[in-house]
């Protein structure tokens, strides 16, 4: 085994213990916390896939802005500790198996059928020029019109936000 | 999964290549590059490489930690001057030792934890403040490399190819250790300090990656050592071609504002401001837990004065004379220079300036520095592709 394939099931493992951490925590903080290290945990993936530009964006935007905001509303609503209710047995015993199967069904007919293919570690085109060349120039219509549906999702918010008086008013003129 | 070794391999040839390319074909500018020039690059092979990586780490980080003590006693010195003052005198001939003495007063005190904390993010946030820190300096190169036999040995710890996105991802992480450490200590003070810095952080992050920018598209690529390459020349013989005189004025401008921001300090010290939060996200710390924050606050200093040099002011180039020896250190000794310059900038707008109110940093940030950084952004590239 190689160090890198060593590196990439650690980093692997991070995240699925992660992911289920997030989880089992009772306290927002410590599900968001675990959260970040899932992202961070996916950065490490895509370094050693080679996709180092969408490695560092990652971490810029996900887990050093969005998650920050997370972590901003927890802290300003100042959320206390979710409470625990116990559940039907019944929907553990089959919830469990029952997503299991549903998962690994998901990934299989995904693995199968969808074209995707593998990749060697290492081996994926990810620098700063080849995603450039894709975002600006191959996919330069989808990469638009999906900024268009983000800025009105962003217009959409700042309208919910905004006091309903001024809304009222406005709809009034 | 077979072909991992080779891919490695592959990786470390393809990114050695440009490297020797670019000094085999004579690029002088430096004398350094000339007589490097006839070596073979041979990259290193993997042990050598752990082993020469593990011992650059430590004096980095020795460097670093002792840049850090001796910046605190240049802050008390120089802004005592200012006042007035003499500053530090009684430990040692001028107050030289004072550092040492304090890191000691540190280590010794009482480390509190107050009732009702959540202990183990109380305890956990200095460490993220420090660990991403120290972190960032890892990619800043210092000067060119110097060769063992045929072996050449970067003056930083690795060169990456996204050196500079690497340093925005880590310092986007350091608002965490202030968060954090201002939740986790259930006081209303330092819950207030940690909701202004994480507000602050992220709307300056813009604007200090935007007035990034138009240096990247002058340069070409996110590495740091190539960022530095770029810059080497000089206008009509004596103008030094570093960014700063080739139009990112005001991409200098919007860096520093932006860095002063991101680093929490005067006049934009909101999250620590002492007439209002008593001490901010630091209140309830004590002893060598507050002593992390204030090695974070001064470490994330350098590496925005060293981000600023290799970025705006051509990193380690400048005159370069004298015996072979002189040549080898003069250009390290040009980037320490420089980055002396900007920390001295940072202690005099600490002992000039007095502190934005909140609306005011906010307006600032998203009404005044944003547009700029744009505005910067357009004319760069407009400008390049002409």
């Amino acid at each position: 085994m190689s160090l890198h394939l060593i590196l990439f099931l650690a980093f692997g493992a991070v995240c699925v213990a992660g992911a289920i951490n997030l989880l089992a925590q009772t306290h927002p903080i410590n599900s968001a916390l675990s959260l970040i290290v899932v992202m961070a945990a996916l950065a490490g993936e895509y370094l050693l896939l080679g996709a180092e530009f969408v490695a560092a964006v990652q971490v810029i935007v996900y887990a050093g802005a969005i998650m920050v905001l997370f972590v901003f509303t927890i802290m300003l609503l100042n959320a206390g500790e979710e409470e625990r209710t116990k559940g039907s047995r019944v929907a553990v015993l089959l919830g469990v198996p029952g997503m299991l199967l549903g998962s690994v069904l998901v990934a299989w007919v995904v693995l199968k059928h969808s074209g995707t293919g593998s990749v060697a570690i290492g081996a994926l085109l990810g620098d700063p020029k080849t995603i450039g060349q894709l975002l600006f120039h191959d996919f330069l219509l989808p990469f638009e019109i999906t900024s268009v549906l983000i800025l009105i999702a962003i217009m959409g918010a700042v309208v919910l936000a905004s006091k309903p008086q001024a809304v009222q008013k406005r709809r009034a003129h | 999964m077979q072909p991992t070794a080779q891919a490695v391999g592959e990786f470390r040839k393809s990114s050695k290549a440009p490297k020797g390319r670019k000094t085999e074909n004579g690029d002088c500018t430096s004398l350094l590059n000339c007589f490097t020039a006839d070596r073979k690059n041979m990259p290193l092979d993997t042990l050598t490489f752990v082993i020469v990586s593990v011992i650059k780490s430590g004096i980095t980080l020795f460097i670093l930690l002792t840049a850090v003590a001796y910046t605190v006693w240049l802050e008390r010195k120089v802004v005592g001057h200012m006042q007035n003052r003499w500053g530090p005198t009684r430990v040692g001939p001028f107050g030289l030792l004072q550092p040492a003495a304090d890191g000691i007063k540190f280590l010794f005190k009482e480390d509190l934890t107050p009732p009702h904390v959540y202990k183990p993010l109380f305890i956990a946030a200095p460490m993220m403040a420090v660990i991403f820190a120290l972190t960032s300096i890892s990619v800043i190169p210092i000067g060119n490399s110097f060769w063992i036999g045929d072996h050449p040995i970067p003056l930083q710890i690795t060169d990456v190819n996204i050196g500079l996105l690497l340093i925005l991802g880590v310092t986007s992480m350091g608002v965490y250790g202030v968060a954090l450490a201002g939740w986790s200590s259930n006081n209303k003070y330092s819950l207030l300090g940690g909701l202004r810095a994480s507000a602050q952080m992220v709307s300056y992050e813009i604007s200090l990656g935007l007035s990034l920018v138009g240096v990247l598209i002058m340069a070409g690529s996110f590495s740091l050592r190539e960022i530095v390459d770029s810059q080497a020349g000089h206008f009509w013989g004596f103008i030094p071609r570093w960014n700063i005189f080739h139009g990112q004025i005001i991409g200098f401008f919007c860096y520093l504002m932006a860095a002063y921001a991101e680093t929490n300090r005067i006049p934009f010290d909101l999250p620590e401001a002492e007439t209002e939060l008593v001490a901010g996200y630091h209140t309830e710390y004590s002893a060598m837990k507050f002593a992390m924050f204030f090695m974070a606050e001064y470490a994330n200093m350098i590496t925005v004065a060293c981000l600023a040099t290799l970025l705006f002011f051509g990193g380690w180039h400048g005159p370069i004379f004298g015996p072979r020896a002189l040549q080898v250190l003069l250009p390290v000794f040009w980037f320490i220079a420089k980055v002396f310059l900007f920390l001295f900038i940072y202690i005099w707008v600490r002992g000039t300036l007095p502190r934005f109110r909140y609306d005011q940093l906010m307006a600032f940030g998203w009404k005044f520095l944003l547009p700029l950084s744009l505005v910067n952004l357009m004319a760069t590239a407009i400008a390049v592709a002409w």
